[in-house]
């Protein structure tokens, strides 16, 4: 038991010291935090601006939280405080599934059906037609990836509201609707927030299903209708290949280190937030 | 505002028709018998003939090996978690914040992570290395759902069975085990859909090869990366073969979560009810 917990410990440690190490590379032979902030990438000349695929990671997950989280919230209010019981029965059955489709599988989805979505109606309607492979798409996909996770997670907060509450603010008056917004709502801000936070760090490391729509094109994106290269997409593409240049191995192990902090900040916060909220209620 | 709402909760319940809907209508028709029992011939990007037999095969050796794997180390921890360890409230806290940690951190850093480990060793892509990979990255998925699970046992079902002189080992592996076997298995479950389902950890680690592996030591063809590597082939007939693979990977998911249903509605009655 001992020995396994150890091994476990060990894990989450040695992933951070060994990509830190096989980044380090790329910082001794110049460049610096600069690279963080350039977009010129050439790999074949060791020049390496992680510009483009930040601010395309980026969008794609403002797209994909700004599209889940509304629809996550206002579908849990619905199935804890006004669907019958056995709709919400049925969603859990609904969510689990959605949950379980692999990533590929989405990507084959957004393949068959958003990406002509998005080249025939979506793009022309608002004067961009294009291959249908964009910041957009890979939004839209990964916003239906994350909606079983947060969706999840808000259910069994608004579960954890003391009924109480509820029967104190209907008994003096007030509404269902307005109960929910001023009470429910309140006392549950910061576990939205949380939910949405971990939702985000989940989006940030989504690779397969992004990969497949989002088109790949190394540029800063200037719409949503124009193709893009997130990080773990760059990742994934180039890692077969570039083992003959080693500093090119390096700046895809910087890549992955950014990813693996990005997550540990948001994972941190999320926790923050739920600990500061806990002081007040 | 009760209509946006309804219609939110329909809106997803229609995203899971349609892309129900979607993935069986292209990879029907290309399912046969054919496809389910031979493995390609001529190269799996160019050759027209042949199916997926190798990518199925190698899938279920990978999430069992892996599942397995994991199984052996969570599970121990998950008990020591909360029998043991349960004195120490920093402790405990602290082990959970790094499972969530290393639950959040997506699959591809562990692949590329893994990579490099077998460079610097020297080991070339193979099905060994892939359940490892798949292992580390399914530890922390199974073993916060155990946590979870383990968390709700009454703490007088611990006392009890100490003050009547048995020893933790026994507290965990007889008392806790049994009253928590539903949702352990379910954990199992849920981790093996993980590991059958995942692409990017695998992607460096395992490789991808017409046969089926006979050793540990060879490379192994799997379902997600069928999907990935064939889909991008322009012949049509390679194409089909990306979709039966979806059409067979979305029916390994669904009867692991229909299974899991099941399994967890029987196991309840060892429980102690309290």
């Amino acid at each position: 038991m001992m020995i396994a917990l150890i091994l476990i410990l060990i894990l989450p440690f040695a992933l951070a010291v060994g990509l830190s190490y096989k980044s380090g590379l790329l910082f001794r032979e110049g460049g610096g935090l600069g690279m963080l902030f350039s977009s010129d990438w050439r790999p074949q000349e060791g020049h390496f601006g992680f510009m483009p695929f930040i601010v395309s990671s980026l969008w794609i997950t403002v797209i994909a939280i700004s599209l889940a989280g509304p629809v996550c919230v206002l579908s849990a209010i619905n199935l804890t405080y006004y669907a019958h019981q056995y709709v919400s029965k049925v969603m859990q059955i609904v969510i689990d599934i959605l949950a379980g489709i692999p990533s590929v599988v989405y990507g084959v989805w957004g393949i068959l059906v958003l990406v002509p979505l998005v080249s025939h109606v979506l793009g022309p309607l608002f004067g961009h037609p294009g291959t249908g492979y964009s910041l957009l798409t890979g939004g839209l996909v990964l916003a239906v990836m994350i909606i079983p996770f947060i969706l999840n997670i808000l259910l069994e907060l608004f579960r954890t509201v003391p009924p109480d509450l509820i029967d104190a603010s209907l008994s003096v008056g007030a509404t269902k609707w307005q109960t929910i917004k001023r009470v429910v709502l309140k006392k549950t801000m910061p576990g939205i927030l949380s939910a949405i936070s971990l939702g985000i760090s989940r989006a940030f490391g989504e690779t397969i299903a992004v990969l497949m729509v989002v088109g790949n094109v190394i540029k800063i994106p200037k719409s949503i209708f124009d193709p893009a290269y997130p990080l773990p997409a760059l990742i994934a593409n180039n890692y077969g290949e570039m083992l003959s240049i080693p500093r090119y191995d390096s700046a895809l192990m910087f890549a992955a280190l950014i990813l693996f902090f990005i997550i540990l900040i948001f994972n941190i916060l999320a926790r923050r937030i739920i600990r500061g909220s806990e002081k007040y209620i | 505002m009760r209509t946006v709402m309804f219609l939110c909760t329909i809106l997803i319940v229609t995203i899971l028709f349609i892309i129900l809907y979607s993935i069986f209508k292209k990879g029907l028709p290309a399912l046969s018998w054919e496809m389910i029992s031979q493995v390609p011939k001529g190269g799996y990007y160019l050759g027209k003939e042949g199916g997926i037999l190798n990518a199925i095969i190698g899938s279920l050796y990978l999430a069992l090996g892996s599942t397995v794997l994991a199984l052996v180390v969570s599970l121990p921890v998950a008990l020591y978690l909360n029998t043991q360890l349960v004195r120490y409230g920093r402790l405990t806290e602290f082990v959970r914040f790094l499972m969530d940690l290393m639950w959040g951190v997506p699959s591809i850093v562990y692949g590329a992570f893994a990579f490099t480990i077998m460079i610097a060793l020297g080991i070339r892509a193979s099905l060994l290395a892939g359940i490892i990979t798949v292992a580390l990255f399914i530890i922390p998925i199974m073993l916060r759902s155990m946590d979870e699970i383990l968390k709700t046992t009454p703490r007088g079902l611990l006392e009890a069975s100490i003050s009547l002189g048995s020893t933790y080992s026994e507290v965990s592996y007889r008392v806790y085990l049994k009253q928590c076997l539903p949702g352990i298995v379910t954990a199992v479950l849920l981790s093996f859909g993980r590991a059958i389902g995942d692409a990017a950890a695998i992607l460096f680690t395992t490789g991808y090869t017409d046969h089926i592996p006979t050793s540990l030591s060879q490379p192994s063809a799997t379902l997600p990366l069928s999907i990935f590597f064939q889909l991008s082939s322009p012949i049509p007939e390679v194409q089909n073969r990306a979709y039966a693979s979806a059409v067979v990977l979305m029916v390994i998911i669904l009867i692991i979560s229909i299974v899991s249903r099941i399994l967890a509605n029987r196991f309840i009655k060892h429980q102690i009810k309290h």
